[in-house]
This record gives C-alpha cells, structure tokens and sequence, in this order.
C-alpha cells in the first residue's frame, strides 16, 4: 500500500488529499445544495428551512431543531447497497448532525425544523468527512446563519504510516481511521471517531495532520461559495440558471 | 433521519446549577472531576447464556447476556467467527425510552461497544471457526439496559466484557460434516481487555463518568476506548457542541490511566 518511495497506491504522498471539486448551488428546490467530488467520492447535499416542523411533537421551544439524513445509494458501492437504512446509515446521520449543529444559530429560528439530506452517489471511502464538507456549504446557500463553516477530514494508518484522506481500498486494509470534522475559527473539535490501534503519540501525529486536513479544505469551502456568489452578483444571473449536477 | 432531542424547562433550571457547580470544580453529587462512581460487578447470573454478568455505575444497571451458537461466517472472512452486539433501550429503564424498532441512541451504544470489542480484537475470532466459509460460532452480545442514571456507554462495555470474560462454549467435533456439540466447556478464547472512558464537557470542564443530571447538561460528550497496550482502540464524541484540539488530547491521556483501574476492577470480578 505504500511503495519504498513512501507513494501510497494511488500515487498520492501521505498528508496528501484526493483531488477535491466542490459546487455550491446545485439543485433547484432545495433552499440550499452543494455537490462535492473527492477521488471517487460524490456526493450531493441539499437543505430546507427554517420550515415548519411535522410531527409537532418535535417542536423545540427555544431553538430550531435539525433534521439530519445520510443516506447512501443502492448503486454507490461494489455490491449493491440494499436501500433500507443501515444501522452504519443511521449512526452516521446522527454524527453528522451532531458535527453540524454547533455551526448552526438555531436560536434564531425557534420551533422550526432545518432538513438536511444527504445523497452518497458512489462512495470511496471517507464519505461522513465529504458529506459534512458538502452539507455545510448546503447550509451556507441556504442563508441559514452559521457561526462558521465546518469541515472534515480524516486520517489514517496504513501499513505503520500516518496517512490523510483515505480512500476505500486503504480504508479496507488499513490498521486505523480517525475521521475529524473541525470549526476552525473556534477551534472547536464537532467530530471526532475512531476505530483501530493507534498508540498515543501516532495518534497525537493523526489528530494534528486531519487538523491540518480540515483547515486545507476550508479554504476550498471558501472559495467554493464566494465562486458561487460573485458570479450571481457579478452577472446578475437569475436563480433559474443554476448549475445542474452533470 | 437523526433530529434534535429536547429537553423539558424544569430540567433548563437543573442544567444551569450543574454548570454552575463544574466552573468551581464542584459536581451535583460531590465527586471530583475525574472520579467515577461506585462500580459494581456480577457476573454468571443467568445459568442459560454461555456467559453474563450486571454492571452497576452508581445508579445505572445494565445486564449482558451472551449467547454462543453455530451460523455462517461473514463472506470477507471465512475463517473467523462472527460478533454481533445489540443493545435494547427496554421502557422500564427510563420513562423516555419507548417500545419500538431501535432508535439511533440504541443503534449508536451497540455499535460503540461492538467497536470496542471489534477493533481491539477481544475476542479471538479466529479460534472461532468451525468449516472455513461454511460454518463458525456466532457470539451475540446482547445488552440489555435496566436502569438509566447515567453513562450508559461504559457501563455496557463493561458488562459486556465481563460476561465475554466469563463465557463458556461448549467443545465440539466434525463427523461426516455434521457439527456434534459435546457437553463439556471451555473458556471463550479472549485476546484483548477493552475498556472505553466517558467524558462529559459541562461549561468548560471535563468530567468523567457523568450522570443522567449531567449528561442533561452536558455540551457534548467523548467516549476514548484503551487496549491491554495503552492504545486508543474506539473514539466517539456525541451532543451538540465540540471539543478543542487541547481536551481532546488531554483527554486520551486520562484515559490511558483510568483505563488501567478499571480493567483491574473488571480482571479481579472476572477471575
């Protein structure tokens, strides 16, 4: 998996990340989209609210409450995923909406529901880390006020090496993963999991390079949005001529 | 699809007396920050199962029960047996929990403790095949919650590896193909001693092993599990609010030597 060169099997070097396309704005109902390439990774995010909130039993008094689905395709993997949630798809959706939220002034909108779903296309590995990039962007578009973007990444160990931005094969055969997601302003830490053996000092050396992964991929979130955003302003597009997904 | 919780006013009122208490240092029942509350092991209380055992944390009981029987491995590994842990929220354990297919808090326990377990290679499963690809014992690890005071998460690893620790299978042979379970048994095969930490941030400090009152006023929350060799096998943080890179670290580092008491505690109940 890594060759004496210290090349990892798809040519990349250890700290560095797939190639990474993000578009914001993506889709014509949602309130707010982006779409994020990463590697083989693709994934689509799109956002409704604040909105009025069903059943009402899940009204919160003092906040918004956020509704949050990850869902993978039937045809984003090597074997057909059958389409009923997993218990991997729901434990996801949950730490994706607990990565979110500390973003989110939900304060603003209380008793309403912000919706966020997520759409794994195919999946390469890494895809909680993508799908968090791509959903904050989503909310961002929507105009739902955010402390700061967020973004994630994750890191892992191959074969004794440190390595970031896993894609599936190295997922498969790796000895750890420790997928992070990072407000990076507030230095605050919204994810954090991990599975497999890392020492103490591999996983100090893990935790600061996804740190560092995180705060690289912001800037791409940054200049995801402002691409999206200048042009409207510049051109004065109508919102009729939103960028499709190809 | 995962939604906010919420939590009542009168708990608002509680919540502010906790953070209150843990900016002085101080918790709603006295103990010091990184103090646990009493730990209570039993283990074979329940002569069906090949193994089980209750733990109790302060208030919050949990009982494991495992079961060991014959099935078919996973197609990716033929030659292992199979783990599988499921976690039931039974009402009588909180006035919140419901009847009903699992809910994600359910889903997210199983499978915090199955990452425990999985990733730190506690049981050897590679002891537990039977015909390569066609046949291998499956260990089902079933938790069941009695009482929710608090810290739900360690309190079922812990009675999890307890029952695994004291689990017995019966010895067996291959005739003709045909599988033939004899009577007499045998330890499962273990390799590994797990033993997950619990971290609640309350305002700016960190607490371990926090109680249902705490846990209502918890920011988030961050679950470090530790192996035999002082390595980090299983992390999970939980709740709204975030961690700094600092905590998280400092973090680890607590959890390496608390883990070190526990396993102890859990080694001595088990023997």
């Amino acid at each position: 998996m890594i060759d004496d060169k210290g090349l990892r099997s798809d040519g990349r070097r250890p700290d560095e990340l797939r190639s990474i396309k993000l578009q914001v704005g993506v889709l014509h109902n949602a309130d707010g989209s982006a779409y994020i390439e990463q590697g083989k990774n693709k994934i689509i995010a799109g956002v409704y609210g604040p909105r009025e909130i069903h059943p009402k039993h899940l009204i919160i008094s003092d906040r918004a409450a956020i509704r949050c689905r990850y869902r993978m395709a039937p045809f984003s993997t090597d074997e057909r995923k059958h389409p009923a949630p997993s218990r991997r798809e729901v434990e996801i959706s949950k730490v994706i909406r607990e990565a979110l939220e500390p973003s989110v002034l939900s304060e603003y909108y209380p008793r309403t529901v912000i919706d966020i779903f997520i759409e794994a296309l195919q999946c390469d590995g890494g895809t909680r880390c993508a799908s968090i990039v791509a959903a904050s962007l989503a909310l961002a578009d929507a105009g739902i006020p955010l402390k700061e973007l967020v973004s994630s990444c994750s890191v892992g160990k191959v074969k004794g090496h440190v390595i970031v931005d896993l894609y599936d094969l190295e997922d498969k055969y790796g000895e750890a993963d420790l997928p992070i997601a990072l407000m990076p302003n507030h230095n605050l830490v919204t994810l954090i999991q991990m599975d497999g053996k890392l020492s103490k000092e591999e996983f100090d050396k893990a935790f600061n390079m996804a740190l560092e992964g995180c705060r690289k991929i912001r800037n791409l979130q940054n200049d995801a949005l402002k691409r999206k955003y200048k042009l409207e302003s510049d051109t004065e597009k109508s919102k009729d001529s939103k960028e499709e997904v190809k | 699809m995962s939604t906010t919780p919420h939590s009542s006013e009168i708990l608002t009122l509680e919540r502010d007396h906790i953070i209150d208490l843990a900016s002085k240092g101080k918790r709603i029942d006295n103990r010091a920050p990184m103090d646990y509350r009493e730990i209570k092991i039993q283990t074979g209380i329940i002569e069906k199962a090949n193994g089980s055992a209750q733990v109790d944390i302060g208030q919050t009981k949990v009982i494991v029960g495992v079961k060991i029987e014959a099935g078919t491995p996973f197609p990716d590994t033929p030659n292992e047996g199979v783990q599988t842990v499921n976690a039931e929220f039974t009402p009588l354990a909180h006035p919140t929990f419901e009847l009903g297919p699992p809910q994600e808090n359910s889903i997210e326990l199983s499978r915090i403790v199955d990452r425990n377990l999985r990733e730190s290679k506690a049981i050897d499963l590679t002891k537990l095949s039977i015909i390569p690809g066609k046949k291998a014992f499956v260990v089902f690890i079933d938790l069941n919650m009695l009482d929710h005071y608090g810290n739900l998460i360690d309190t079922s690893t812990y009675a999890a590896l307890s029952a695994l620790l004291t689990s017995k299978m019966n010895e067996y042979e291959i005739k003709n193909d045909e599988l033939i379970i004899k009577d007499n048994r045998q330890p499962l095969p273990m390799n590994d001693y797990p033993i997950p930490v619990t971290f609640a941030k309350i305002g700016k400090t960190l607490m371990l092993d926090p109680n249902i009152q705490e846990e209502n006023a918890m920011s988030t929350r961050l679950t470090v599990g530790i192996d035999n060799e002082d390595c980090v096998c299983a992390m999970q943080k939980g709740g709204l609010g975030g961690f700094e890179p600092s905590e998280i670290e400092s973090a680890v580092e607590t959890a390496i030597q608390k883990s070190k008491e526990i396993r102890k505690l859990i080694m001595e109940a088990t023997r």
